[in-house]
């Protein structure tokens, strides 16, 4: 079924948001607003978007330390969002979690998580919860091309795959590790074609197409959701900046191939396909929504600067959960 | 009052808990046949040997609602699982701002005594104990572990059960009825006024032999098993040195920055407790070496009643003498 316009405007609104939401990230972080470490995933939002776009509230995701674009995709709340950069109480986290650690439980993101694959056998676990409670609800487990050669992918496929766990494993595939170039450390160019080795579909398609990716999502979760088991979509993308915002960290990438990238915007691409067909969206619409987008923004940082910072003695608090029954 | 062994006392709390609520369910590399037979292959899953995926898969699941427990059979085999014990398990609650509960058991056998050398001999709690977020149990008798198990199962946190393997065949009187023990509070073993031995696991039944034959010496000791390392009732060891106006802290871990150095330092930094003590605070653990295979090796290594007599007549400022045993 083709997507429909508006839910490619909406698509579109959303990949926007991500973007103008982390250029303010970076831009506050290098004025000081924002401590510690901020990774930016400014060039993939179409796999977030198209994806999330094909799952329902109750569905849960699990992203990693690039985590703000999932979050987004998700329904996400920008104000609390920013408050977590920010470091003060409103924030996700009560300030506890910062960039790396956004979570919001009631939408079933179950938190950017700062160690690479330590989130797939997470999500899994949730996908295992589904199946035990006989819900239908699916499980999204987002992680890149470097988590795909660590140990908890292998497992945590496996164990999907054998109980048919309803659970999609999103590859985005950004071509590099932090600063190694991933076609060092696979053995074969295609995350997706391990999936072979579990007997479950595997699928490349163009991470920076939100329709190619929200297409094949759809698909996946459709599979899913009948019980008929996981599946691998890998998403060829690429992050148009630097592993994190530090200014000291190194960056080896040639400066070609992320110029190259950048013209494979997919941003562009769907306000392109958009523009190109009648009456689907003017240039002064677009300008007024991504004006209407950095409003938001804006709020959501004036909400964060308002906010207080949390009481230091709270960093006592939730250690553990209170015990209600003994 | 019926008796029944220390294994026997683990196997029904989990039974009765696994009747009782039944969003708990097993996960471990093999599925005890009982458990299986009465709840069925969903609710009592064999894994793969993948303790990583397992773990983190128990953390997914209580982060979605549901009770895992997870039986790493000996500790051994959780050291694969560190990223998601460490990384995950104790601070995922804290990380997200206590927005979500994970209630999660995972046992582990400890402690040597049965030839199995280094890698199968182990009793390292206080790694665990290191890292906010974890509640410890240590539990002693049949009775304090059903008591405990059950509560722990309850607990809406991650709570580990370190067992000791010595003592699964140990019998001792449970009651017949829903009984549970609370977490983090100590139990005197027995009441004395001269010495007291706070000991751990296996090392409260050589205590309690050591105290036995003490008393015929005319010393009168004490025996306060904390049952739960985290958290620790400072407050009952405490008392205990305070009446008696001397401590050793009987351990078969190796001592360093282990449980005993933790409970000697809950000792003397109490300014009241410290000035109750006219001897110094006395540590019997395991030799600081990887446990041995052959009995000699491992015999030497390991201490025992003759060691803690030694230590007490030694803080009691009496001569040493041979032990009547020998």
């Amino acid at each position: 079924m083709p997507v429909l316009p508006e839910v490619k405007r909406k698509m579109l609104r959303q990949m926007q948001t991500i973007r103008r939401f982390e250029e303010r990230a970076s831009d506050d972080f290098h004025e000081g607003g924002i401590f510690g470490v901020v990774h930016c995933y400014i060039g993939e939002e179409a796999i977030a978007v198209g994806v999330c776009e094909a799952l329902r509230r109750d569905d849960q995701i699990i992203s990693t330390h690039r985590g703000h674009g999932h979050c987004i995709a998700k329904g996400a709340d920008l104000k609390r969002m920013m408050a977590e950069l920010y470091g003060r109480e409103t924030g996700y986290c009560k300030g506890k979690g910062g960039s790396m650690h956004i979570a919001d439980f009631d939408i079933g993101m179950l938190g950017a998580n700062g160690i690479v694959a330590g989130g797939i056998p997470i999500i899994t676990g949730a996908a295992l919860a589904a199946q035990l409670v006989s819900s239908d609800r699916v499980a999204v487990c987002f992680f890149g091309d470097g988590a795909s050669n660590a140990g908890p992918f292998h497992e945590s496929i496996n164990i999907a795959a054998a109980w048919k766990l309803p659970i999609i494993y999103v590859c985005e595939n950004n071509l590099w590790a932090a600063q190694t170039p991933s076609h060092k450390t696979l053995a074969l160019p295609d995350v997706a074609s391990r999936a072979a080795g579990y007997g479950i579909p595997g699928t490349v398609v163009d991470g920076n197409n939100v329709i190619a990716v929200h297409e094949a999502a759809q698909t996946a979760v459709k599979r899913a959701r009948a019980g008929d088991g996981p599946s691998i979509i890998e998403c060829k993308t690429y992050r148009w900046r630097n592993h994190t915002e530090r200014p000291e960290q190194a960056d080896n990438r040639p400066a070609q191939e992320i110029e190259t990238w950048k013209e494979s915007d997919p941003i562009e691409r769907l306000k392109g396909d958009l523009k190109s067909q009648q009456g689907q969206l003017s240039e002064d619409e677009w300008q007024a929504l991504d004006k209407e987008i950095l409003a938001e923004i804006e709020a959501s940082v004036v909400f964060a600067k308002k906010s207080p910072f949390p009481q230091p003695e709270s960093a006592l608090d939730d250690v553990f959960a209170p015990v209600e029954v003994q | 009052m019926r008796e029944i062994t220390y294994a026997q006392a683990g196997a029904e709390a989990i039974a009765e808990e696994m009747r009782r609520d039944e969003t708990t369910f097993h996960l471990a590399t093999d599925a005890p046949q009982s458990l299986v037979a009465e709840f069925g292959v969903q609710r009592v899953r064999a894994t793969p040997i993948a303790e990583g995926a397992l773990t983190g898969m128990a953390i997914g699941a209580a982060g979605s609602g549901l009770r895992p427990i997870v039986n790493w059979q000996i500790v051994t085999f959780c050291f694969v699982a560190m990223d998601q014990i460490v990384n995950q398990a104790s601070k995922i609650h804290y990380m997200f701002g206590g927005q979500a509960k994970f209630p999660i058991l995972f046992r582990a056998l400890v402690g040597g005594g049965g030839n199995r050398a280094a890698q199968h001999s182990q009793s390292p709690y206080s790694m665990f104990m290191n890292l906010a977020g974890l509640k410890i149990i240590l539990p002693s008798t049949p009775r304090d572990l059903k008591g405990l198990l059950k509560t722990s199962i309850r607990d809406d946190n991650p709570v580990i059960s370190f067992e000791s393997g010595r003592l699964l065949s140990f019998k001792g009187e449970v009651p017949d009825t829903d009984e549970t023990i609370p977490i983090g509070k100590a139990d005197i073993k027995r009441e004395g006024c001269d010495i007291t031995i706070v000991a751990l696991a296996w090392m409260v039944h050589e205590a309690l032999l050591a105290a036995a034959e003490l008393e015929q010496d005319g010393i009168s000791v004490e025996v306060v098993d904390p049952r739960t390392l985290v958290p620790m009732d400072a407050e009952t060891i405490r008392a205990s040195v305070r009446k008696t106006g001397r401590v050793l802290i009987a351990d078969e871990a190796t001592p360093t920055a282990g449980a005993a150095a933790e409970i000697s330092a809950l000792i003397t930094e109490d300014f009241q407790t410290f000035s109750a003590l006219k001897a110094p605070v006395k540590r019997i653990c395991a030799l600081n070496v990887p446990i041995p295979y052959s009995p000699t090796l491992e015999n030497h290594v390991f201490p025992d009643r003759t060691d803690i007599i030694a230590g007490v007549r030694e803080l009691m400022g009496k001569p040493l003498r041979e032990s009547s045993d020998e």
